[in-house]
């Protein structure tokens, strides 16, 4: 991997570029995406910064074929990335969903606007998160971060990749307008600084190697097209040799393993940011935009001596369930605002599981909260 | 005259065959036939009725879409 | 008088590129996809191409199961994206020899905008599309290039849709080789595949094929051997022929041959020889 067009320091940059930065600091050398508000910066960036570093990029002619060529570039050896926004994202459904079942690594970046539909594209939103999860068809698991600012777009970018290398699957990276959009601070370390997650590659000779036979984290290692292996991988449901096998037996033994492998390694993966939590009476739950609108309403509270806390969602899948249920205990309640009408809230509720209460503040889109509105519900929520 | 060593041998591999006759068709010299002998699929295999007149063409194992028949001639399998 | 001797499973001269342990396939009697697949596999084999970097994409449908046959690197993916898929592995590793092996529906139906597009990119690529007039997989239904009257399971009655002509719609987005042949033409194919797998650029052949279970047995040519026949006693070679004359009508001519053999910048441009 060159590192030739390798860049570090400090930069005034837009969220869409230190992602693609973040990306390209990760060793992404494919890109192919399609134009989509508020995301196009990033193949912008993409397509002046990639021949740069001796990298491919390609504006396929639907986000269906973008994430088609992603995983095929994966699969030819390279790391590989898109970026989109909502009615892109739902059109990457059915090969995200081949990415899981093959196995591929990858990033897919959503650069939320506010929907449904063609909604208020040039304006931002939350409202993929269930989507992120569960937008794909079929029993499976997924990685997902939530970043607030372009510096941890930066920083994230490059953790989806890494996370994808070692669980092999796409890892989405669930961002927003006003992200992609805001311009701030970015730091680049150089390069010997970024750790970076290699391609775990097989150790048996070609020969001996079975494509889905998987190491102790139950994660497989990939052979890449080009190099002997010959081996067949598939969309239907396969057994350790790839080959397809149309059996409920062979069904209960890959799907488990491609859930646990995330699963069971959950705490590995997930990730948090707490703040005042000891002690709190309430505790803000965000992510992204909204997260930073929160801290500002947390501020006012704690002027008023009121005992509120942060947890604020890096990972947001998967869910940080045994954390959040362990702070319902000693809370009075989570205040959730989120620019969507209850989604990541739906989690909090389900992991207090009654022990606090989850106050849901939505925004429908368009636009950040108010952070009165978030002032109010914590007052409330103290009540 | 010719001898047995230059001959072509027509193999087939009766698990693969599906009676379908499409090289009993193409065989430019006709000497392929279906028989009423089965595989364990029930298939009906093919034979040779006159090995002789094998030029070794190949033709029917290009046409056989199974994988099923092959032809080895004195310059390898076709 | 022992005639014909029974060989072992291994001893086929195309075995070496088969997974025999997946044999016998899925394809019913008289269906013309393993003749083709084996047509490729020969036309690789006299390419004498570098089988460790030989890859074969297949979308969905019975033509999409060609890859789990094949001992090579192979990938069966999502319907109607194997070509972007293709697109991917291709642009990520030059040195590959990316073959997209897949059939009327999945090219022409639901991955049309990837087969106009890739033609358009001349992604460096050779694709087999197999044309059975219908979906065969889910149960024969009308296809992008079911001839018109043509009976399926969605049109009972006869098709009243004007279907695709794969080589004139693919030369017009920019193809630099196509070609069409039959099942019944399987020297021809054999060339032809071998020259298209030479071929810098996007270079497609399509392949008329029998399906007796489906299109065969509702348009009067109930086995893959009457269809074999037809195709036999019906095609005409016409090589360059204009290809707006190439269109397939119900009980009408097939016109074969190689149709378009051109040159022009592709993608992967090579670093530096056709200056892109």
């Amino acid at each position: 991997m060159s590192s030739t067009g390798q860049i570090s320091g400090e930069f005034f940059l837009s969220g869409d570029e230190a992602c693609a930065e973040g990306a390209l600091a990760a060793g992404c050398r494919f890109f192919a995406g399609y134009p989509i508000t508020p995301a196009t910066e990033i193949a912008e960036h993409m397509s002046d910064r990639l021949p740069e570093v001796g990298g491919t990029y390609i504006q396929m002619e639907d986000e269906l074929a973008s994430m088609a060529a992603v995983l095929g570039a994966s699969w030819g050896g390279l790391k590989a990335m898109t970026a989109t926004s909502g009615p892109g994202f739902s059109l990457m459904m059915e090969n995200i969903g081949l990415g899981l079942m093959l196995e591929t690594p990858c990033v897919v970046v959503n650069m939320q606007r506010a929907g449904p539909s063609t909604g208020l594209p040039t304006m931002t939103g939350q409202g993929d998160m269930m989507q992120a999860r569960w937008g794909s068809h079929g029993p499976y698991s997924i990685i997902a971060l939530s970043p607030a600012s372009p510096q941890e777009l930066f920083d994230l970018t490059i953790k989806a990749f890494n996370l994808s290398e070692k669980y092999r699957l796409p890892v989405l990276v669930m961002s927003e307008e006003s992200i992609g959009h805001m311009y701030e601070k970015v730091t680049i370390p150089t390069r010997e600084k970024i750790n970076i997650t290699p391609r775990r590659k097989p150790n048996v000779p070609p020969q001996e190697y079975l494509p889905y036979v998987p190491d102790d984290d139950l994660v497989p290692p990939m052979a890449i097209a080009g190099e002997g292996y010959r081996f067949h991988v598939t969309g239907l449901t396969h057994d350790e040799r790839g080959y397809p096998i149309m059996t409920a037996e062979a069904q209960d033994k890959l799907v488990r393993r491609l859930v646990d492998k995330i699963e069971k390694n959950r705490n590995a993966i997930i990730e948090v940011e707490e703040d005042g939590i000891k002690g709190a009476d309430v505790v803000v739950c965000s992510y992204g935009i909204s997260a930073r609108v929160a801290t500002v309403a947390i501020q006012r509270a704690r002027a008023l001596g009121i005992r509120v806390g942060m947890f604020r969602l890096i990972t947001v899948w998967p869910f940080p369930v045994e954390r959040v249920r362990e702070i319902a205990k000693n809370i009075k309640a989570f205040v959730v605002p989120e620019i969507n009408y209850g989604q990541m809230a739906l989690e909090v509720e389900r992991a207090a599981a009654g022990r606090a209460k989850t106050i849901l503040i939505p925004h429908m889109g368009g636009a950040v909260h108010d952070p009165e509105t978030i002032l109010d519900a914590i007052k409330q929520a103290v009540k | 005259m010719t001898t047995r060593a230059k001959q072509s041998q027509i193999h087939v591999i009766d698990e693969r065959c599906k009676g379908c006759s499409f090289c009993v068709e193409f065989c430019p010299q006709h000497i392929l036939y279906q028989t009423n002998e089965t595989n364990a699929k029930g298939y009906q295999v093919v034979r040779v009725s006159e090995p002789d007149k094998c030029t070794g063409c190949g033709m029917c194992s290009r046409v056989c879409p199974e994988f099923a028949i092959y032809v080895e001639t004195p310059d390898g399998k076709q | 008088m022992k005639t014909t001797a029974i060989a072992r499973i291994g001893a086929h001269p195309l075995d070496e590129y088969l997974r025999t342990d997946r044999l016998p396939h899925i394809w019913c009697p008289g269906c013309g996809l393993g003749m083709i697949l084996g047509t490729v596999l020969r036309a690789i084999d006299k390419s004498r191409l570098d089988i460790d970097r030989t890859t074969i994409v297949s979308g969905i449908g019975c033509t999409g199961r060609a890859a789990g046959y094949v001992k090579l690197d192979s990938f069966h993916v999502t319907h109607g994206r194997a070509l972007p898929f293709a697109t991917g592995l291709k642009l990520a590793n030059p040195n590959l020899k990316v073959v997209v092996f897949s059939g009327d529906g999945d090219l022409a139906a639901i991955g049309g905008n990837h087969l106009i597009h890739a033609a358009r990119r001349n992604i460096d690529m050779t694709v087999i599309c197999v044309n059975n007039f219908i979906y065969g997989m889910t149960g024969g239904q009308l296809g992008p290039t079911t001839p018109e009257m043509g009976r399926t399971t969605t049109s009972r009655k006869g098709n009243t849709e004007k279907p695709f002509n794969i080589p004139y719609l693919v030369g017009a987005a920019g193809a630099t080789y196509v070609a069409r042949w039959t099942t019944a033409h399987v020297r021809q194919m054999e060339r032809t595949f071998i020259e298209a797998l030479q071929k810098k650029g996007f270079s497609l052949v399509e392949v008329i094929s029998p399906c007796p279970t489906y299109y065969g047995r509702m348009n009067e040519q109930a086995t893959g051997l009457d269809q074999m026949r037809y195709y036999r006693y019906n095609s005409v070679v016409k090589h360059f022929a204009n290809l707006a004359d190439v269109d397939i009508s119900l009980d009408g001519q097939i016109i074969v041959g190689k149709f378009i053999d051109i040159d022009r910048p592709y993608l992967p441009a090579p670093k530096g020889e056709n200056g892109k």
